[in-house]
């Protein structure tokens, strides 16, 4: 292991490795990332793989444009198939509150330019024939979100940057963060310790942890999301589907399995990973539901991992007041496997100063403290 | 040449796992995400302990493999229906927006 760095990565997930690959790729590779366990361990291993850009805020609709845009051309670069499919994202609103969002969020779509539209349940049952949609007053369907599996992305991101120079450790704890005065001068892992000046907390739930080592606090919380996959069957299902009422999405995998979860508001905060007769009784009610014919198709697995919870539902990016040279890169709270690609980049750029970009000021640490926080109503699962 | 199958229900053979370990998937739980073994419908009940036994030969006797992957829930695969009746109570908050 090297024992200085220009930057180091806390954490081998996919805002890390997004952020070296793209540092790499504008010729910065003085980097090493530190991963605690395998690459995939945490959620970047664990999520659904759904690539969405119906979001409620201009921010993240221009933010997921652009992610698609990149993950539409990451399996040329990284010569992994990332098996990115743009089956469409199908949102069902049953109450009024429902179908106001979708229509208000379609109107800004379109006008940045993403085809969503607002279609009746007679439309999307053209759209998934099997669906059962008594009870839904209006869908949103955009054909241009999509799913992918999530591993090849996270290899292929890692093989890059370590061709072009990046040192990627996996199986490395970080153990302390030395900070003198208000300067990160060293980082120490259970293999050694690295001379740097700069370190990026992306390490996703265990953020706070991390953070903590440099004597930061961060607002972040854990929390358990379960999800489940099916045996196999041959294609019927083009979209994510995804019923407001509960939460509830599911898709197709380009292995034909069936891959979802759903919201549980009576989950607490916690580092709890195993797996609950809860989840599963309720997804397959919920999933029984949409499409009766499931019923007799077997589930093969169900797991967990953490979505790494922010109090207003935007990640935490930039830097913060107390500690200079220390980058936080996380919260995304579900969501930071899509936005990965863009927010690589944007950071790769805004590190090595080639371009300013709002978000880190506006998404920084500090925006609590000022009170200045943007709630993004539109998360899902 | 012959095939030595590791892994019947996804078709991994030894020598998918040679090239994975060569490409730098090196531990158990890697081997198995990039091969796909144990992945299929047995879970993992035929095919982990021959790619353990692979592992821990080309790593060196003394490498036993210490943290085999978790096994997830249900034990065999069980259709839906079968669990959407397992807990009723489960409902309570179900029906509310998130």
């Amino acid at each position: 292991m090297r024992d200085r760095a220009d930057l180091v990565i806390v954490g081998g997930g996919v805002i890390g490795l997004s952020l070296a690959y793209h540092l790499a790729r504008l010729g910065f590779s003085d980097v090493v990332v530190l991963e605690q366990g395998y690459l995939c361990f945490g959620a970047s291993g664990r999520n659904g793989g759904g690539v969405r850009q119906q979001w409620s805020t201009e921010e993240n609709v221009l933010l997921m444009k652009d992610a698609v845009r990149r993950y539409r051309r990451l399996s040329q670069e990284c010569g992994y198939n990332i098996w990115f499919r743009q089956g469409g994202y199908l949102f069902l609103a049953r109450d009024d509150a429902s179908a106001a969002t979708l229509e208000q969020n379609t109107k800004l779509q379109n006008r940045l330019g993403v085809p969503t539209r607002l279609i009746s349940p007679a439309e999307a049952r053209r759209i998934v024939p099997v669906l059962n949609l008594e009870g839904v007053r209006v869908c949103a369907y955009n054909p241009t979100d999509g799913v992918l599996f999530p591993f090849p992305v996270v290899w292929g991101m890692a093989r890059i940057a370590s061709d072009l120079g990046v040192e990627i450790n996996t199986f490395t704890r970080v153990t302390n963060i030395d900070v003198r005065g208000r300067q990160i001068v060293k980082v120490v892992t259970d293999r050694g310790a690295i001379a740097t000046r700069r370190v990026v907390n992306a390490a996703g739930a265990w953020s706070p942890q991390v953070a903590r080592l440099a004597g930061v606090e961060l607002p972040n919380k854990p929390y358990r999301h379960e999800i489940l996959v099916s045996e196999p069957v041959k294609p019927f299902l083009d979209p994510l589907v995804s019923d407001l009422s509960n939460g509830t999405y599911f898709s197709q995998t380009m292995r034909g399995e069936i891959c979802g979860g759903l919201s549980d508001p009576a989950e607490p905060s916690s580092m709890e990973s195993g797996s609950s007769l809860r989840f599963l009784s309720r997804m397959s009610r919920s999933l029984m539901r949409l499409v009766p014919q499931l019923g007799s198709l077997k589930v093969l697995r169900q797991w967990a991992g953490y979505y790494d919870e922010t109090p207003d539902g935007q990640p935490i990016l930039g830097r913060v007041d107390a500690v200079d040279g220390f980058i936080q890169l996380n919260g995304f709270g579900g969501h930071g496997f899509m936005m990965a690609p863009a927010i690589g980049q944007l950071a790769a750029e805004w590190i090595l100063r080639k371009a300013e970009h709002p978000i880190f000021s506006t998404c920084d640490l500090g925006r609590f403290a000022r009170g200045e926080q943007r709630r993004e109503t539109f998360s899902i699962g | 040449m012959p095939k030595t199958i590791v892994c019947r229900c996804e078709d991994v053979t030894e020598e998918d796992l040679k090239r994975a370990f060569e490409r730098g998937f090196r531990d158990l739980e890697s081997l198995r995400r990039f091969t796909g073994f144990g992945t299929g419908f047995c879970q993992g009940k035929s095919c982990l302990c021959h790619a353990a036994r692979f592992l821990a030969a080309v790593k060196g006797g003394d490498d036993m493999v210490s943290d085999p992957p978790r096994t997830r829930p249900p034990l065999r695969p069980t259709p839906f229906a079968a669990f959407a009746g397992a807990l009723p109570e489960a409902d309570a908050g179900a029906e509310e927006k998130p």
